[in-house]
């Protein structure tokens, strides 16, 4: 693995090597020192085209705790403001001596033509791009996932997958990087996916995808699922007409509390609600929902930290088996 | 008039790839075939051009060519992009409207006009504006254009679909009076709103926006009503699916009078290219699915289609070394369209060369009126042939090319067929595969 770019073409066992380092790296982030000295003197390049807080903190933690030297480069405030192209960028982060680049883009395939030019010879990490993929953010949920999945069947997570879980993806999938990264990964690692989403916001071309697909949440709900993810709608599609208005939306394909209630109803206690951040409370998730028990959110941001910190460690370190010092 | 009365004898080619004969050329004309070439009198000094073997065309005609000039000069000129044409087989361009300023009046045709001219070595015919500054809400001055000593004939907005239904309307009548045709840039733009790639299950997994064959198709299907409801003639350019292809095959089926024409990209390219995300790849319309290039192919083998336009757009490299997004849409093409038509069509056995004559030079200039190109081979029409070494095969390499675009998507592949020889009325701009010296005019 010299990139991480998708999810689609990572294979199994490269995906199951990520989750077993990163459930190593977890532990580290449970000590009094949360850190590792595994990458010092290398240097990570967050480098953010667009705004994402999340996403970027996440992944400075993940460094730092590898005790790499990091440096935020934000589209903001820098030169990318004043028209550089993304090639002047990177061969600015080259000359630097950046290690590993790690990139947020608003254009699906940036990160793709990182890996795919000789403007910078550092392995490339896809930290969403466009409405491509969002890998990290897939691993992270299937990291979630399978500790779940362990503690439902009470077995050990090291070295499994997600066979026979069955997987909710609910929301603006055709705008949703989140949604694809999470469809190719929970596939390779053998759970069931189920799209659910209004017709307007599922791609065309998505019909052939190895997912059921549903415009009916409640029926989905009732058909019995292990986990439902919540993707974030941005209330601005409606002026595009995606759906009429978002009280509608809400009312057919928002997690609200009379769908928490049915849950409860229907006797699905292990059922999880995962949501990649930052919600819309009231919108596509209601807050009874977000911090319910069932809620994984939190979940999701920590294992976000442990998961970025193993895949660093695997494009950095050369060492394929299992970080030293742990 | 042409300056040279240097004879030239063209031993052993095959018109058409029909049997080997001899063509001799002097004072523009080709003025002697077979066994009489040889005893003419003008053979007695004429310059032998042996080719044994080479297939003889009738010179290319292309309806659909950016050269950039005036407003573009770092990505073409009217002198490379005429050097390209000469170096693919062409012996005439039509140089589209959507330049700076935009060719929508005397003056801006007259100029690119006068600029082919100057270069010589091809003729270089303007391509009309149809509407003011290419905007779609005011017609340009068609009449100034065709009175024009550029005397255009095709008026086109490529670039831009004529959208307003009743501003093509009237175009659409408006160009009966010069014996014009209107070229349509079929894209309907709502539909096409921040469109990347062709909408389908490609661009469903690399999450770019999706470009539906619907705003193509629904384009044509309206204009070719309209042309048949007004009576006029109507080209559609670079067609790219397979619903087009049987909308234009209804159409004139009911004796609409349309024309269309399909690129050689489309002929042989498809989505599945557009995975590496390599901007070299995005082009207007998109590359479409396997499927739409075979019904493109099947298409122009049945006639459908009548003809190839190259397209041929060149961009500065920076245009493309940047992600897709912010990519501009456009491949070269014009020293690559006679290899890739042999490969998709003649190889593949679909066509003849008297079929790929047809839709390189003779319905190409039928369509945009160029009397004095797309005849046939025989004494006492103008000089104007293309021999291919049709066994021969190259390696696509862009920084080779004459044109200033490095924007092939063809690069790197083995192409059959290589131009070797190209009479431009009667005089030899491109000899053994290489540019040889252009065709020098009076001064206008």
């Amino acid at each position: 693995m010299k990139h991480l770019l998708s999810t689609l073409d990572l294979s199994r066992a490269d995906a199951i090597r990520i989750l077993d380092i990163a459930e190593e790296m977890a532990a580290v982030g449970t000590r009094e020192v949360k850190k590792l000295p595994a990458l010092r003197g290398r240097t990570v390049v967050n480098l953010f085209f667009e705004d994402s807080t999340r996403t970027r903190i996440s992944f400075e933690a993940a460094a730092k705790r590898l005790s790499a030297d990091v440096i935020n480069f934000s589209a903001k405030g820098s030169s990318v403001s004043k028209g550089e192209s993304l090639k002047d960028t990177a061969q600015t982060l080259q000359a630097i001596g950046a290690d590993a680049v790690v990139i947020r883009h608003g254009a699906s395939g940036a990160p793709a033509r990182l890996a795919a030019t000789d403007w910078i010879d550092a392995p490339v990490v896809n930290a969403g791009d466009g409405t491509h993929e969002h890998p990290t953010q897939a691993l992270l949920d299937a990291f979630t996932l399978r500790n779940h999945w362990a503690r439902v069947n009470g077995t050990s997570t090291l070295g499994t997958d997600l066979a026979g879980m069955k997987v909710a993806i609910v929301g603006d999938i055709l705008h949703s990087r989140v949604a694809r990264s999470n469809l190719w990964l929970l596939r390779t690692l053998g759970a069931e996916v189920t799209m659910v989403a209004p017709p307007t916001l599922l791609p065309h071309g998505s019909n052939v995808w190895p997912c059921t697909i549903s415009y009916d949440l409640d029926a989905t709900l009732a058909g019995g699922i292990d986990a439902v993810m919540m993707l974030r709608v941005q209330g601005e599609r409606m002026h595009a007409s995606f759906f009429p208005n978002t009280r509608e939306y809400s009312r057919l394909w928002g997690f609200d509390d009379a769908r928490l209630a049915a849950l409860d109803a229907q006797g699905q206690s292990e059922t999880i609600i995962m949501h990649p951040g930052p919600m819309n409370r009231g919108l596509e998730i209601s807050s009874a929902a977000a911090d319910s028990p069932r809620s994984t959110v939190l979940e999701q941001v920590s294992n976000g930290v442990a998961v970025r910190m193993a895949v660093l460690y695997l494009l950095l370190s050369g060492d394929q088996q299992r970080p030293s010092g742990l | 008039m042409s300056t040279t009365n240097t004879a030239y004898l063209i031993r052993g080619a095959k018109p058409l790839g029909t049997e080997a004969t001899d063509l001799l050329i002097n004072d523009g004309l080709i003025v002697a075939t077979g066994a009489e070439a040889a005893t003419h009198p003008a053979a007695a000094g004429a310059t032998v051009i042996e080719a044994a073997g080479q297939i003889a065309l009738p010179g290319m005609v292309d309806l659909h060519t950016h050269l950039r000039e005036p407003g573009r000069e770092d990505a073409e000129t009217v002198e490379t992009g005429t050097r390209a044409a000469a170096l693919g087989g062409f012996t005439s361009v039509h140089a589209m409207a959507n330049s700076n300023p935009v060719a929508d009046t005397a003056g801006v045709v007259e100029q690119v006009w006068s600029l082919g001219r100057r270069s010589g070595w091809v003729d270089v015919r303007p391509v009309g504006a149809v509407t003011v500054g290419l905007a779609g809400t005011q017609l340009s001055e068609i009449g100034a254009m065709a009175d024009s000593r550029a005397a255009v004939r095709v008026f086109s907005d490529d670039g831009i679909c004529v959208f307003d239904p009743l501003i093509m309307r009237r175009a659409l009548e408006y160009v009966k009076a010069f014996d014009g045709v209107v070229a349509q840039h079929a894209q309907e733009p709502r539909l096409t709103e921040g469109a990347q790639m062709n909408e389908g299950e490609v661009s469903a997994v690399l999450g770019l926006a999706g470009w539906p064959a619907v705003a193509e198709e629904s384009i044509i299907a309206r204009d070719v009503l309209l042309a048949e409801h007004v009576g006029s003639r109507l080209h559609i350019c670079h067609v790219s699916t397979a619903g087009s292809v049987e909308i234009i095959r209804w159409a004139k089926s009911r004796g609409v009078n349309v024309t269309a024409e399909v690129t050689p990209h489309h002929l042989l390219l498809t989505d599945e290219m557009v995975k590496s995300y390599d901007p070299v790849f995005k082009v207007n319309p998109p590359l479409r699915r396997e499927a739409d290039v075979m019904a493109l192919r099947a298409g122009l083998a049945d006639g459908t289609i009548d003809i190839i336009g190259t397209d041929h757009a060149p961009h500065p490299s920076e245009a493309k070394e940047c992600e897709w997004a912010a990519a501009a849409m456009g491949m070269t093409g014009l020293e690559t369209a006679l290899s890739v038509v042999q490969h998709t069509m003649i190889d593949t056995g679909m066509f003849s060369w008297a079929d790929f004559a047809r839709v390189t030079s003779t319905a190409p200039a039928a369509i945009g009126r160029v009397t004095d190109q797309g005849r046939a081979l025989e004494a006492g029409e103008p000089a104007n042939i293309t021999l291919v070494d049709a066994d021969a095969r190259w390696i696509v390499d862009p920084a080779a090319m004459a044109t200033k675009g490095r924007n092939s998507p063809f690069k790197g592949l083995e192409l059959p067929g290589k131009v070797t020889t190209v009479f431009f009325h009667g005089h030899p701009t491109v000899l053994d595969g290489a540019l040889a010296t252009p065709r020098i005019v009076g001064a206008e």
